[in-house]
């Protein structure tokens, strides 16, 4: 019964973010704010993981390619596929669930249990629409820009370990680049990842609203959070990939 | 002035508000007390509209509250300002932004006009140096001047108060008590306060309804209270050695006479 209870409370809460703002600017402000702490603020994180994805695809790749026949720049192709496939929408956005939903869940977990929210609630504002519709809406522009963004660099990261272990050569990675593309998996990769930012958003905002109790229910929520959206994150990949290859 | 009709408020099976109704008027402090868990913030949270009671009534100057729609009660909360038990500060604005949000939010006003307006209500709650100081940084007495600060900025009609004192020590808390007083007054706003600190029940309490086990329990003056008959108004109340000989002074003063019941609430005393 609570997942049903639970179901029903989150769609309310969606329903209840749609409503005219009090004030276009301070909900500007809030959208542009939340999009500094979500895109900005998971940079870093995603640039590493990114890199190091690539570099650890094209070692394993040629580890696994033993055969002569098989030209080296075919590593370069395997690891773009995967890179832009999988590794950039999927991994990328469960360590987004992490990063950035849990910083999400906490942060209204903390406004709701010291009455943050009550006293934006008491001065007529609708708190959904002013909290959470810039998180989700924040979350919906930069989560699909970082995973873009690591697709690039997962690519390169692979060029780099490629040249550097004397896998193959540059020109030979880049040739196997351009080989056989499809530009069809990178809009794939893209409504992906509009799909997990919805997930990490919303779960997260989700939990952290409707906290009840103290600062140990703030830490819970914030991990429920992070759970529950990975495991939706990789039903919806699936789910996806079964829809749409 | 705000009508409470007839509310009934449960959680579950426990009936946490039975049937109360009262009135409180403009212009006045309006203190509601108890022990804890007699249901005093329940109540005070369905008068701003954070529950929703099971029944009963309550009307803003005659209009009803409860059957408002979402649009219409955006508009009266407006005109409410509230001071919670724990300040709720935005943490990551300074306390200029946090005085200053409610009029980014609802005014089209200048900045340099919303910044005049922030210092003269910092000014008010006697708070000037500490408009780029985050909450953080702010005492507890401090924090409670902001959040009142914070509550008077758009001249509300009504002020909630929810344990305004709790944390405080004694003199930060008369402090507080004399300021929701004096704006009380000044703005003519229907000041509605939780507390069971007796003190602020003395000084401020121009009427004070006495709550127990989420009824009413007693309603009267703060010079009322003082010769009340009802015996679990007068064990809350006199429940400490101070009070009681406070009450015996002032029936001495007034009447000439000692009470004869001098042993209510203190079971340790002869």
């Amino acid at each position: 019964m609570t997942i049903f209870t639970d179901i029903g409370q989150y769609l309310l809460m969606i329903k209840g973010m749609f409503s005219k703002p009090e004030n276009g600017k301070m909900y500007w402000k809030e959208f542009i704010h939340q999009c500094a702490e979500i895109g900005i603020g998971s940079l870093g994180i995603v640039a590493i993981i990114s890199v190091f994805i690539g570099a650890v695809s094209t070692i394993q790749t040629a580890y696994q390619l033993v055969s002569p026949l098989i030209p080296p720049s075919t590593i370069a192709q395997i690891v773009r596929d995967t890179v832009i496939l999988e590794f950039a929408p999927t991994l990328v956005c469960i360590v987004l669930a992490g990063v950035a939903g849990s910083r999400i869940a906490s942060e209204l977990g903390n406004m709701r249990v010291s009455e943050q929210i009550d006293a934006l609630e008491i001065m007529g504002i609708n708190t959904k629409a002013y909290l959470i519709m810039p998180k989700i809406i924040g979350s919906l522009l930069m989560i699909p820009l970082l995973v873009v963004i690591s697709m690039a660099l997962g690519i390169w990261g692979g060029r780099l370990a490629g040249t550097a272990a004397k896998i193959l050569s540059a020109s030979e990675y880049d040739k196997g680049l351009l080989g056989d593309f499809r530009p069809y998996n990178v809009i794939f990769a893209l409504i992906k990842s509009y799909f997990f930012a919805f997930i990490i958003s919303s779960i997260a905002a989700f939990y952290g609203y409707y906290v009840k109790g103290g600062a140990l229910e703030i830490g819970r929520a914030s991990t429920k959070a992070v759970v529950v959206s990975c495991i939706l994150i990789l039903f919806a990949d699936y789910v996806l990939s079964a829809l749409l290859l | 002035m705000i009508e409470v009709k007839n509310i009934r408020k449960s959680f579950g099976d426990k009936v946490v508000i039975n049937d109360v109704s009262t009135v409180m008027k403009a212009g006045q402090c309006n203190l509601i007390i108890g022990s804890s868990g007699s249901g005093k913030t329940v109540l005070m949270k369905c008068m701003v509209g954070l529950f929703e009671p099971d029944s009963g009534e309550i009307l803003y100057s005659g209009h009803s509250f409860t059957e408002m729609g979402p649009e219409e009660r955006t508009e009266i909360r407006k005109e409410i300002g509230m001071l919670f038990q724990g300040s709720a500060l935005f943490d990551s604005q300074t306390v200029e932004q946090n005085v200053m949000f409610p009029l980014d939010m609802f005014t089209k006003w200048t900045i340099s006009k919303k910044m005049e307006r922030v210092n003269e209500v910092l000014a008010r709650v006697n708070l000037v140096e500490a408009n780029k100081k985050y909450p953080a940084e702010l005492s507890g007495g401090m924090k409670k001047r902001v959040a009142l600060a914070r509550a008077i900025v758009l001249n509300p009609k009504y002020l909630f108060c929810d344990e305004p004192n709790s944390g405080l020590d004694p003199q930060t808390s008369l402090v507080i008590d004399k300021l929701i007083q004096e704006i009380t007054k000044e703005y003519n706003i229907t000041t509605v306060v939780n507390t069971h600190d007796m003190n602020s029940v003395m000084e401020i309490g121009n009427y004070i309804l006495y709550m127990y086990q989420g009824n009413k329990e007693w309603e009267g003056s703060n010079k009322e209270i003082i010769f009340s008959k009802n015996e679990r108004l007068n064990q809350f109340i006199f429940a400490s050695e101070f009070l009681q000989d406070a009450k015996e002074m002032r029936m001495l003063e007034e009447t000439g006479k000692i009470p004869h019941h001098r042993n209510f609430g203190n079971t340790q005393q002869p």
